[in-house]
Order: C-alpha cells, then sequence, then structure tokens
C-alpha cells in the first residue's frame, strides 16, 4: 500500500475541564490547553506502526481547521509522519462537511487506507469517517482495537456493545480508531528539530472543497445540570442505612 | 407532521431494550407517526416484538440474506431507500447506531445530529458535548431529513401492550461485498446488561487484578447488579472493554451505581450523570468521585466492599 491518510483534529486537551460561557455562546477556549485530539494520535500511531512494518509506503497527515492546526501537525510529523496537510479555514464545520474535505484529499493523495479517531472529544460526533466512507462509497470498520492487513483486505476487531467483533474489509476503506488500538509514542526532542524541515502544505478550503453546507446552528450552550455532593458516611452500617434511607435497597 | 422512522437493533432474536427507547424519543415529536424498521434474514418474530411497542404505528420487516449481521456498509442503502418517506430517521447511540447513522446521513446528504438527549420541537433538539461538561441546543437546517442517534440513558423504553401492524418490505437496492463479517467474540454473562440493569456496581484502576474483580461480581450478584468498570480497568485487561462505562464507553442510568477504586475523572462521570444513586468507596478523601456522589465512604474497598455484601445478606 501507498499512502495512509490520518485526520488530526485540534481540539482542547481532554484534562481541561471546559466552562460554557456566561452568555451562552460557546465555551471558554481562550488560553486553555489544546492537543491532538487523543483517538487521532491513536490513529497515527497504528499508520506509523504499519509503515515501520513495510506495509505502507507514507504516512500523511491532515487537519482541516485555523492556522493554529500547524502545532498538532508539527507533532504528528514530530511522532513520524512524512508530510502534512492543513486545510485552512477559520469556519467550524459539521462532520459531513469535513468528510467532503477529507474525500478530497483522499482523491488528492490517492490514499489506500484512511485511519480517523472514533469521536472528537469537543464535539462528540462519532460521524466523520462513517460519513467519508459512505461519500468514498468505500468499506467502514469504526471502533477499532486491532488491525491486520492481509492481501488487499483489512481485517478489524471493533470494540461493540456486545463485545469483540471482526470484519474484513476490502481495501481501500476507512477505520476508526478506539482507545485500546495502541499506546502512542512519545516525541523526542530531536524528532521536533526534524519536524521543521519535513513539507507541510497549506490549501485553501474554498480551493479543496467549494460550496460545503454550514450544518446544524448551535442555538445555544448551557452548563450541564449539576450533582451535588452528597452525605459522608463513616462506615459500612452506615453506607446501609444511607441506602435504606434513599429506598434503593 | 412528524412522520419517523426508528431503526430497530436486535441480535437476530431479541429486539435490544434501545430501540423502545427511540421509541419514546421519537413519540416526544409533535403530532408524531412512529414506524419502526427491522432488518433481518428472518423477521416476523423480530416484527412482533417491535409491533408490540406501544406507540409504534406501522412496523417494517426488511427480509435479506445479507442482513444476517449489522453491517453499515450494507444496511445503510436500505435505509437510505426508505428514509424518503420520513421526516426524521432515528437509531439508537449503542455502537450500532453510532455505526450506521451517519453512512445513512451521507447517503441522504444530509448532516446527523449525535446522542439527542431532550427535543424542544421538530427540529430543535438538546445534546452534550465536551465529555457532558456542555449542553448545546442544535437545530436541523432546512427542510431535510432529521437523522439523529437518541442517547438512551435519557430515554424510559417505551411499554409493551401494543398492536401495529407488521409489513414486509422489499428493497430494491445494491448491497456491497466489499464488508465481511469475520466473528463476535462475546463476552455475554448470566449477570444483567450494564446498559439496561437498575444497578451497577463499577470497579476501576484500584481492583489491580482480574481475580480482585471477584470482589465486586460478590457484591453485583448479591444486589442482583450488572458489573462495570473504568477505562484504566479495562485497559488493564481486567474486565472486558465492552464494560467501560464513559464519554467513551457505555453511558448508563441505573437507580444504583457503586463506584469502588474509581477516581472520577470527567469522561467516567459523563456516563453516570443520569444515575439515580451514585455511590463512591474509595479510600482517598479528595478523589473527585466524592463531589457527585450521593453516598460517599472513605474506605479500601477490599474491606468496604466484602462487608457490604455481608450486611446486605445478614
Ligand atoms: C479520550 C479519552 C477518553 C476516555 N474515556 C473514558 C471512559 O469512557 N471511561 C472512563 O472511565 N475513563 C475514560 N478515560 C480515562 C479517564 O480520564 C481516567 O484516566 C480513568 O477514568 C481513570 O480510571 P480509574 O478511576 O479507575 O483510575 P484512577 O484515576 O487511577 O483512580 C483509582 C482510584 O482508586 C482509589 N483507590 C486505590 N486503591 C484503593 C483501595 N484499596 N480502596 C479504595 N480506593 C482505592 C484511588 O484513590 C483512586 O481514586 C478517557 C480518557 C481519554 C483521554
Ligand atoms: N477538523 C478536522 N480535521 C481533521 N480530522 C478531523 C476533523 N474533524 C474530525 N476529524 C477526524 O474525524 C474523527 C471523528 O470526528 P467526529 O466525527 O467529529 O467525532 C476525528 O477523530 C478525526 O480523526
Amino acid at each position: 500500500m501507498k499512502t495512509i491518510l490520518v485526520g488530526l483534529k485540534r481540539v482542547v486537551d481532554y484534562s481541561v475541564r471546559v466552562r460554557v460561557r456566561p452568555d451562552g455562546t460557546g465555551v471558554d477556549t481562550g488560553g486553555v490547553k489544546m492537543g491532538i485530539n487523543p483517538f487521532d494520535e491513536i490513529a497515527l500511531e497504528e499508520a506509523l506502526r504499519l509503515r515501520e512494518a513495510g506495509l505502507a509506503d507514507s504516512v500523511v497527515v491532515a487537519s482541516v481547521g485555523p492556522k493554529a492546526a500547524e502545532q498538532q501537525l508539527r507533532t504528528g510529523l514530530a511522532m513520524g509522519a512524512d508530510r502534512a496537510i492543513l486545510v485552512d479555514t477559520e469556519q467550524s464545520l459539521a462532520p459531513r462537511a469535513i468528510a467532503r474535505v477529507l474525500l478530497a484529499l483522499v482523491e488528492r493523495e490517492s490514499a489506500d487506507l484512511v485511519l480517523l479517531g472514533k469521536q472528537s472529544i469537543d464535539g462528540d460526533n462519532n460521524q466523520t469517517g462513517q460519513m467519508l466512507a459512505a461519500l468514498w462509497n468505500r468499506p467502514q470498520a469504526t471502533f477499532a482495537s486491532k488491525i491486520e492487513l492481509v492481501d488487499g483486505c483489512a481485517r478489524v476487531t471493533r470494540e461493540v456493545d456486545a463485545g469483540l467483533e471482526t470484519l474484513e474489509v476490502d481495501l481501500p476503506a476507512v477505520v476508526t480508531t478506539d482507545l485500546r488500538l495502541n499506546e502512542p509514542r512519545f516525541v523526542k526532542l530531536p524528532d521536533i528539530m526534524k519536524a521543521k524541515r519535513k513539507p507541510l502544505d497549506i490549501l485553501s478550503l474554498d480551493e479543496l472543497a467549494p460550496g460545503l453546507a454550514g450544518g446544524p446552528t448551535p442555538d445555544a450552550y448551557a452548563p450541564p445540570p449539576v450533582r451535588s455532593r452528597g452525605v459522608m458516611v463513616d462506615d459500612v452500617p452506615a453506607l446501609l442505612g444511607a441506602l435504606r434511607e434513599r429506598g434503593v435497597i | 407532521m412528524a412522520r419517523v422512522l426508528v431503526i430497530a437493533e436486535h441480535d437476530g432474536a431479541t429486539l435490544n431494550p434501545s430501540t423502545a427507547k427511540c421509541v419514546t424519543c421519537a413519540t416526544a415529536l409533535p403530532d408524531a407517526q412512529v414506524d419502526v424498521v427491522v432488518f433481518a434474514v428472518d423477521g416476523q418474530a423480530l416484527g412482533g416484538q417491535a409491533a408490540a411497542i406501544q406507540g409504534v404505528d406501522a412496523v417494517k420487516v426488511a427480509e435479506h440474506p445479507a442482513n444476517e449481521h449489522a453491517l453499515a456498509a450494507v444496511l445503510a442503502p436500505q435505509v437510505a431507500a426508505l428514509a424518503g418517506d420520513y421526516t426524521h430517521v432515528l437509531a439508537p447511540s449503542t455502537t450500532y447506531g453510532k455505526d450506521l447513522l451517519p453512512r445513512v446521513a451521507a447517503l441522504l446528504d444530509v448532516d446527523q445530529l449525535s446522542d439527542i438527549m431532550e427535543l424542544l420541537g421538530e427540529r430543535q433538539f438538546r445534546r452534550p458535548v465536551y465529555a457532558g461538561n456542555a449542553i448545546v441546543t442544535v437545530t436541523a437546517p432546512g427542510e431535510e431529513t432529521v437523522v439523529a442517534t437518541v442517547r438512551t440513558a435519557s430515554f424510559a423504553a417505551a411499554p409493551g401492550g401494543g398492536e401495529a401492524r407488521v409489513e414486509s418490505v422489499t428493497l430494491d437496492v445494491d448491497l456491497p461485498t466489499h464488508t465481511r463479517f469475520v466473528g463476535l467474540e462475546s463476552s455475554a454473562s448470566d449477570r444483567p446488561d450494564l446498559q439496561t440493569a437498575s444497578r451497577v456496581v463499577s470497579g476501576g484502576r484500584a481492583l489491580g487484578s482480574a481475580e480482585n474483580f471477584d470482589v465486586l461480581y460478590g457484591l453485583a450478584d448479591t444486589l442482583g447488579a450488572a458489573v462495570g468498570a473504568s477505562r484504566a480497568a479495562v485497559d488493564a485487561g481486567y474486565v472486558a472493554n465492552d464494560l467501560q462505562v464513559g464519554q467513551t464507553g457505555k453511558i448508563i442510568a441505573p437507580d444504583l451505581y457503586i463506584a469502588a477504586g474509581i477516581s472520577g475523572a470527567i469522561q467516567h462521570l459523563t456516563g453516570i450523570k443520569d444515575a439515580g444513586t451514585i455511590v463512591a468507596i474509595n479510600k482517598d478523601p479528595d478523589a473527585p468521585i466524592f463531589e457527585i456522589a450521593d453516598i460517599g465512604l472513605v474506605a479500601d474497598l477490599f474491606e468496604a466492599v466484602p462487608a457490604l455484601r455481608e450486611a446486605l445478606q445478614g
């Protein structure tokens, strides 16, 4: 296989507890720590392992987002990706639009395999990979915890509600990653230096995928209902008493 | 008027309770007419189960040998072929629905909404984002078909006793062969199902080993509870992946949730926000789980859990 395309989304770091702005127009992202969507880091790690096993020639990382997403792409290059593409836009796009952009990149790069995260941890959508597969008219294997490439096919084990399901899909295909697929490597300092010299193309959204629809409009954001701190009990008999008092046992 | 198509989830023999939850969501739409579609090889018995859900007008049974396993690439074109008659297409926000529905939306060339938890109108919904740290109100654009997954923890299952009509449908669509089912390694046990159980006992990293989880199984058996786990416990291999509760695992709403040796990371808490009573047992008095627990006990779980079991039995 020649090329694996990996989607890297810039998101608020998973350790940040975001707050809704008082006027309800969104969440406060000013000054908060940003990073690569954790599932995408797993996708990139898997792509690198496939390349290192001699099963792919090159790994291209792509992000659709603001200029600042160059940071995440540079990290991807430092992890080991060969090339990076930023599709530059300030617009916040719905998964359907992102899938269209990724489809244009798939065609541009003649990708044989697309590895995406199963979900972005900001929008919690869990849609883009499935939509890309449909638009591309190719197979999808979502929530992967194991990927094996054999004879032009990918054998993918998926984390589903009933357990672990294995599918065989013809390539090219879209695979989305779950948490237990691998543990992403750490970036080493010399690699960060090397990554500065790797190619990072910036493409204009309007040229690559003109006329994208806006998607569902967010009308307002609100903080979730709070669950307040309850009672602390001293020992097991007191715990039992509290449970009985609440009528749950 | 809303004409709603609910996509049934099943294992070939039994309808998943998530279907009746989607029906509850569907019937909450103004002036709704609700149909359920069952994709199967032999779907008559399943169609009967769907017909018994109150609030359902008609059940469509689409039988095809390719429907033996729920492959999104095979099911999506069939749903898309049916969708023209409907204003809304709904599926549960289970791994089945999450896999299938975006593919349907893309074929219909519309957007999709994930995890709707509340309806504000025919096209306006509320859904959680940022691991549940914010709730966004969204409006589906224009006139297009609303395609959405339903956060099952937010809706009670519609009761049985209904008598909808059941009809077979034949769909004239090309089904791809590029995706093939190889196998399912099910970790099914005799214990209650995590997603529907009214009581859940969950363990975290503190359990330390698969063997040590026995202490939780003991309490779960006494309570008739399902067993759940944090990501750390699943990653460490103490329990199977399908027991993970949280943002990227299962979102549940039991009457009673007992968390033992779980610190209470935001990603975990988002999975249990709708639980009735949350009990936390943790030896660290500063563990974040205590900030949301209804009843907290600072203790070593290896002492407290067996003691609780004994007290319940005694
Ligand atoms: C993208 C992403 C998605 C994630 N999704 C999920 C998800 O869906 N679900 C999820 O759970 N996590 C998820 N996580 C992980 C999450 O951030 C936490 O790392 C995880 O929940 C921690 O698990 P834990 O509470 O078991 O372990 P820890 O945080 O290590 O907590 C262990 C706790 O046990 C207590 N303890 C230790 N010994 C004892 C004892 N003998 N008796 C009593 N208490 C004891 C300690 O005080 C501590 O509070 C996700 C993370 C990321 C980045
Ligand atoms: N703006 C983006 N740029 C690059 N990849 C993206 C972008 N948005 C989503 N993706 C990919 O699609 C996956 C699923 O995202 P979502 O459907 O938003 O939950 C992510 O894990 C990424 O791999």
